[in-house]
């Protein structure tokens, strides 16, 4: 389903991806855990080319990008058309109310018929149980709100994977709670996810697989049971013992 | 007796109200055919023109960055009255009837000219104020550059440079008043005209003045009427 082979990215002279390959199959929760600057965001964020690896493919469905090759820009949209992507600020249009925000991929992009991008938009509002924001604009709404209608914009372009950037890191601790379930209500139903967190708590329920990243390796994998209750790697126990303080 | 003629220049006497009641109509035509005109399509043309400028500048390719460059400088350089000469004097000099202009047009040239590189900092300026990630955003549900930048990056923008961009256009109104020198018949040129048989240049010259500053100060309440339109996005 979702594929990712032999990834490298640098930042200068700053290697933040080191030969990173990941699978994940169809309807699978993928989540990717570790310390910050080990790499997890950009793993993400290269999926949907947000960030352009030197070298590695990525595959989605049946179309695979081969970043040692020259892309043009219309691959890389298609490949965009199959992720969603929610990211940690959100980034709502400000000037769109919320329902325009959700209706805009499928109107502009995919050219969908308005009235028919409304009822579709309306219902993933509804399933965020925002039903009754529709005409809001974002400003008006709390942060685990916006966070929602951000994951509601994301679904609009019917995509094959859900890709999730540290999405209740800005939140008021209060709020992570509604766009967790969120989350978990989408996982239920079969999307298949990569979720890059901090929750380890929605990684032990929701996770089919575990990725412990450091300093751009994949460092440990494996199901939530084991990864949390039996690391193999001496910096995952690190890990794990600095967030459970 | 210098005293008493100073004064009887700011007395509003029968003969000066005379004076500026025989004025009025010739100056309002000089603005309603030339110095409206003039700054609406010196300002729409100017626009047209920074928004290419602004977007041949972040575009980052090089060649076009560099044209974007160049022009700026060049016009941000110079005198706006030299401009008005060349355009006009200089290229009308050339003998190719081509670049022969009525003062109008020649204005209108000039003035564009002129509008177009300073307002194409202030949209540079506008879009680098949004956000990366509405940009992100906008990529990731599948749009292209110029997608997100009519949809998303644009209308963003647009709110941030409402004001430097009035700016400019009040600014622009008040230019116009140099395309008397080409010739163009707007408000100042008729007020010189005026003053030429009248002999009342504090007069006929305040009387412009406050004419300019009255279209200005209906351009501010328009500016402010377009901002608040442009605020309900924001807290």
């Amino acid at each position: 389903m979702l594929e990712m082979n032999h990834i490298s990215k640098s930042f200068g002279n700053l290697e933040v991806l080191k030969d990173i390959s990941i699978q994940v199959d169809q309807g699978k929760v993928i989540v990717v855990i570790g310390p910050s600057g080990s790499g997890k965001t950009t793993l993400l964020r290269c999926l949907n080319v947000l960030e352009r690896p030197e070298k590695g493919e990525v595959t989605i469905d049946d179309q695979t990008i081969d970043f040692s090759e020259k892309l043009d820009k219309k691959t890389i949209r298609e490949l965009r058309k199959q992720t969603g992507m929610v990211f940690q600020n959100y980034n709502l249009f400000p000037h769109l109310s919320v329902i325009e925000n959700i209706m805009e991929g499928p109107v502009t992009v995919q050219k969908i018929d308005k009235q028919q991008a409304r009822e579709v938009a309306m219902r993933l509002l509804e399933k965020v149980g925002l039903g009754d924001k529709a005409d809001v604009y974002p400003h008006q709404l709390s942060g685990g709100q916006q966070q929602r209608v951000g994951i509601a914009r994301a679904m609009a372009i019917d995509p094959k994977v859900m890709l999730f950037d540290e999405p209740t890191s800005a939140l008021d601790p209060e709020l992570i709670g509604e766009v967790l379930q969120v989350m978990k209500d989408l996982a239920e139903e079969g999307m298949t996810m990569v979720v890059v967190t901090h929750e380890m708590n929605f990684a032990k329920d929701v996770a089919d697989e575990v990725v412990f990243m450091d300093e751009g390796y994949i460092v440990e994998r494996g199901a939530p049971v084991d990864v949390f209750e039996n690391p193999k790697e001496e910096r995952t126990k690190r890990f794990l013992n600095l967030i459970q303080q | 007796m210098a005293k008493m003629y100073l004064l009887s220049n700011f007395w509003l006497s029968a003969d000066n109200l005379q004076t500026l009641q025989d004025s009025f109509l010739p100056l309002l035509k000089g603005v309603l055919y030339y110095t409206i005109p003039l700054t609406l399509l010196a300002f729409f043309a100017g626009l047209v023109l920074a928004i290419t400028t602004a977007l041949f500048r972040i575009s980052g390719v090089k060649i076009l960055s560099i044209i974007a460059r160049v022009y700026v400088s060049i016009i941000r350089g110079t005198p706006l009255l030299v401009q008005l000469f060349i355009v006009f004097y200089g290229f009308g000099n050339l003998g190719v009837s081509f670049l022969k202009f009525s003062p109008f047009v020649g204005a209108l040239i000039a003035l564009s000219l002129n509008t177009g590189a300073y307002a194409s900092e202030i949209i540079r300026a506008s879009i680098l104020s949004i956000n990366k990630g509405q940009w992100e955003a906008a990529e990731s549900i599948g749009m292209s550059y110029f997608q997100s930048l009519k949809r998303v990056i644009l209308p963003q923008a647009t709110r941030v440079s409402i004001p430097p961009l009035s700016n400019s256009f009040i600014g622009l109104v008040k230019e116009t008043s140099l395309a008397s020198t080409i010739l163009v018949a707007e408000m100042f040129r008729k007020a010189q005209e005026i003053v030429a048989t009248t002999y009342e240049p504090l007069l006929i010259y305040t009387q412009a003045a406050a004419i300019y500053w009255v279209l200005c100060f209906i351009l501010s309440l328009i500016q402010g009427r377009i901002e608040r339109r442009l605020d309900r996005y924001v807290n």
